[in-house]
């Protein structure tokens, strides 16, 4: 394993996102969200990091209570499940109940709001502080009346007793009532009782999003705030040359050209004025450039030639089959989170204190990166989490949070707006990572699969800060920062492996993560990591597989599973989909199924379709979904339908669509033209989500659940149309067409 | 200076002839709905209502706009009382992260006013130009149907 040429490009200070550091094993394993991967106390949720309750869920005076979450609302509507879950427990109605998101300075630490772990992590932590603050009230209410607890009942912010005995939480709470630890168990509501969760209450956040209430950080306007503007590199590790900043400091409306090595950016009092002189700073730089990407042509290859450490994730039996039925290789291409904001943050430096109001998903850890950064101590940077557009992963928000830092320590007392150009976060920021997963299997006699064998090549999907090297302001500066080490995030959830381990019983099966320790292109995290290709490859082998043995891939699938969760939300799909009696499609029609758990911890979905497809265009339109989700007890009903719609809508883009297209040496797909994704035209034409209840079970996350069934599905479908199996992404029109007018061999 | 309507209020614009009236909207008039997605008018969050066609304010320079009358999300309607448009999202929980919906909603007005009835090949049309990320879609296309039965008076009233 040879890393010299890129230790080399690091130490002479180029190639600076093409990493060089050799670890052996997972030296910096962690874990997506940042937390412990072990318990400390062995108490519930995030309650286990922060165990005060009062850190959670404040009652003041007048009967209202303020709920306390690290987590962060991103557009998936966790500001109002948390408050479901708190109103339930707490006996409190909604409206009397207000919500602190993450902020450095108020909330707990709950690392980055990600992996789907905000119910399981912070609604855990809450359902059981509020159990646990409802009790202590009850407590309270029985000594001070001198009744017996079981008298006592909590309704509507009111303790209950006997004889009319009525004190409202406002006259029991003290100071110190709820500044004591949390208990390891909690009294909770039965399921059947609920009145508040497993509701389909209306978002709260939505009425101000639909009428231009201020809901986002690109709404702020703060007194005296001004506007910034990065110019970024041409390319991966540019070096600035040559730059006469002099006419752009001589505009107009310009505060500042701010230079530190690198890193260029420009203040102006306008923001219209602001984006000029961006765009005149970048005609006066010159640079060297000097990154090396792959080929786009031929990136498969060129992951698979990189350096790999490996790790076996599943051995068991003997699963180096003489020969196999399949052998496939599955890629997909880089893609980009694509949020419809780009990027933006404000950061205010007063005396010795910087406030950065931010989109990042980790105020934690973007405090501590901005500290190292600004060689500040911790405490003196307060991030403070605000709305941007949906982000489906790290985008540009850390960087932006930076940026903003930067511009503003530049300009003391003055608050100053950074809005990253769409242009910059499609060429900057860092990509879902382009993988290579091959899959072979084996059928027996009995049509049963005998032997499988799945290997993953993957950089790392885990780049967050953390270390200062995370964030482009870093890396620009004169004195730049070393790049971060790659996280390859551990099993059992996996980072590129994420489920690369099949659900389903295999007697011989292996699976080895090729992990990437180099990054040809700057990637992190989007949803559901490897989990999208590794389930689209592992659906489309079982797909072909119950081909060859002339079985339903639906039973194919029943068959191979013991899970009896997984059986149930592939039967509920099936079923109301009319799977088994469904009828011969007309020419270009075609059916498709899949299934996972996703990571193999969270939630269950199963999805059958139906698509139809233009053979002369190659142009498909989804006609029909029919989802199937376990999710556990479930907080909203409607917003888990709200996530799993959205997870399909967003993986049909993703599959049909999306690749990031670059040169030898430049990203080249810097706006929705060169990055085209799923417009009104191509939606699917009806989409039916069905939960399957599971009533005091434990919360399972539900925003990356239908990504990866939903890409194999449509996979699955194409062959179903063309005979042909598509394992390159996207599945775009020309590969679709292709497929059409082939002869189907197979059918 | 340029003089236009803004949601039925006369309005002198200071602001460079050339400055893009996203930038106006939201930093002189100080109004959130018109949102920055691309600055390129390939997105559709910038959209509002000129003369009651929609327009990607990012790339529509004020001078373009004397004695216009421009209409945003804000003059459609407020929290307390949403116009029916608005009230359609809001009763089909139309939005994840919500950034796009501004522009959807803009187009959906300027298409309900234009036609009362429109089929799902026409609603499609009208909100090909605005992009969502979220994958909302579905429930975008609901709601659009559902303003249109309150609008034609089809449903008493809109929850």
């Amino acid at each position: 394993m040879t890393q010299a040429l890129s230790r080399r490009a690091v130490l002479r200070g180029t190639g600076a996102l093409i990493l060089a550091f050799s670890l052996s094993g997972r030296a910096f394993a962690q874990t997506e969200t940042g937390a412990s991967a072990t318990p400390l106390r062995g108490l519930p949720g995030s309650l286990d990091a922060t165990p005060r309750l009062d850190a959670w869920i404040r009652i003041a005076p007048d009967g209202t209570a303020t709920i306390f979450t690290g987590k962060a609302e991103l557009g998936q509507g966790i500001r109002t499940a948390l408050l479901q879950v708190a109103a339930e427990e707490l006996k409190l109605p909604l409206s009397r109940l207000d919500l602190i998101t993450a902020d450095t300075g108020r909330t707990p630490n709950e690392g980055y709001t990600a992996a789907s772990h905000s119910v399981q992590d912070s609604g855990t932590a809450i359902r059981n502080a509020a159990a646990q603050v409802r009790e202590i009230l009850i407590g309270e209410a029985a000594r001070r009346a001198g009744v017996a607890r079981a008298d006592l009942i909590a309704r509507d912010g009111v303790i209950a007793g006997p004889a009319g005995l009525r004190l409202s939480y406002g006259e029991l709470v003290s100071d110190t009532l709820l500044h004591v630890d949390a208990a390891p168990t909690s009294i909770l509501t039965d399921p059947r009782d609920f009145t508040v969760m497993d509701r389909p209450v209306p978002r709260v956040d939505i009425p101000a999003k639909v009428t231009g209430g201020a809901a986002y950080v690109q709404d702020m306007r703060l007194p005296g705030m001004v506007h910034g503007r990065i110019v970024r590199p041409p390319s991966y590790g540019a070096r600035l040359v040559a730059l006469d900043a002099g006419p752009v400091e001589a505009m107009p409306g310009v505060l500042k050209v701010v230079r530190d090595g690198a890193f260029l950016g420009v203040i102006a009092e306008q923001e219209w004025t602001a984006i000029q002189a961006m765009r005149r700073l970048a005609t006066l730089a010159r640079w060297e450039e000097t990154a090396q990407l792959p080929d786009e042509a031929r990136l498969p290859e060129a992951l698979m030639a990189l350096p790999t450490r490996d790790t076996t994730i599943l051995d068991v039996g003997q699963p180096d089959a003489p020969s196999f039925t399949l052998d496939t290789l599955f890629t997909r291409p880089y893609l980009s989170h694509g949020s419809i904001g780009p990027s933006c943050a404000i950061a205010h430096l007063e005396g010795d204190a910087m406030m950065v109001w931010t989109h990042t998903q980790g105020v934690y850890p973007l405090r501590d990166a901005l500290a190292g950064l600004l060689a500040m101590p911790p405490e003196k940077v307060r991030c403070i989490h605000a709305e941007g557009a949906g982000c489906y992963g790290q985008n540009g928000a850390d960087d932006a949070g930076a940026d903003a830092a930067m511009l503003a320590r530049a300009l003391p007392g003055r608050p100053v707006r950074v809005q990253w150009m769409r242009e910059q976060e499609h060429a900057w920021e860092p990509f879902g990572p382009g993988m290579v997963a091959r899959v072979r299997a084996a059928l027996g006699p009995d049509g049963a699969i005998t032997a499988w064998q799945h290997d993953v090549w993957s950089q790392s999907h885990m780049m967050r800060p953390g270390p200062p090297g995370t964030l482009l302001a870093a890396r620009d500066k004169a004195e730049p920062f070393p790049p971060a080490p790659p996280v390859d995030l551990p099993m059992p959830e996996g980072g590129g492996d994420r489920n690369a381990v099949p659900l389903y019983v295999l007697p011989n099966a292996r699976a080895v993560n090729h992990f990437l320790p180099e990054m040809p292109l700057r990637g992190s995290s989007m949803r559901s990591l490897g989990g999208y290709l590794n389930v689209f490859a592992i659906e489309s082998t079982m797909d072909e597989l119950a081909r060859r043995a002339g079985q339903d891939p639906v039973e194919f699938r029943m068959r191979h599973l013991q899970d009896e969760r997984a059986k149930a939300v592939i039967t509920t799909a099936a079923e109301r989909f009319g799977w088994k009696d469904r009828p011969k499609p007309p020419a270009g029609g075609g059916y498709g199924f899949a299934f996972a758990r996703y990571k193999n911890l969270e939630a269950y979905c199963a999805i059958a379709l139906e698509v139809a497809i233009d053979a002369d265009t190659g142009r498909l339109i989804v006609t029909r979904v029919m989802a199937a989700v376990d999710t556990g007890q479930v907080v909203n009903p409607d917003g888990v339908r709200n996530q799993i719609e959205g997870g399909i809508v967003q993986a049909t883009s993703w599959t049909l669509f999306e690749g990031v297209r670059f040169d030898r040496r430049r990203i080249t797909s810097v706006d929705w033209a060169a990055y085209p994704i799923l417009r009104f035209s191509r939606v699917p034409r009806a989409v039916e989500v069905h939960i399957v209840p599971r009533p005091g079970l434990p919360f399972l996350g539900a925003g990356e659940a239908a990504q990866g069934p939903m890409g194999a599905a449509l996979g699955n479908a194409i062959r179903d149309a063309s005979g042909q199996r598509l394992a390159t992404l996207p599945l775009d029109a020309s590969r679709i067409r292709h497929a059409m007018m082939d002869p189907p061999p197979l059918r | 200076m340029t003089t236009f309507t803004v949601n039925g209020t006369r309005r002198t614009i200071a602001a460079a002839p050339d400055t893009p009236l996203l930038y106006v909207l939201r930093g002189e008039l100080e109004l959130n709905g018109a949102k920055f997605g691309c600055g390129l008018g390939q997105c559709g969050a910038c959209t509002v209502l000129v003369d009651g066609e929609p327009v990607f304010s990012c790339v529509t320079p004020v001078m373009l706009l004397e004695g216009r009358a421009v209409r945003t999300l804000e003059g459609l309607g407020s929290a307390e009382a949403p116009g029916p448009v608005q009230a359609a999202f809001i009763a089909e929980q139309a939005a994840q992260c919500g950034y796009c919906i501004a522009g959807m909603i803009m187009r959906a007005q300027a298409l309900l006013e234009r036609d009362g009835d429109p089929d799902d090949a026409a609603i499609l049309a009208a909100l090909e130009p605005s992009l969502c990320r979220c994958g909302t879609h579905v429930r975008i296309v609901r709601a659009v149907k559902r303003a249109a039965r309150a609008m034609a008076g089809k449903m008493e009233a809109v929850r």
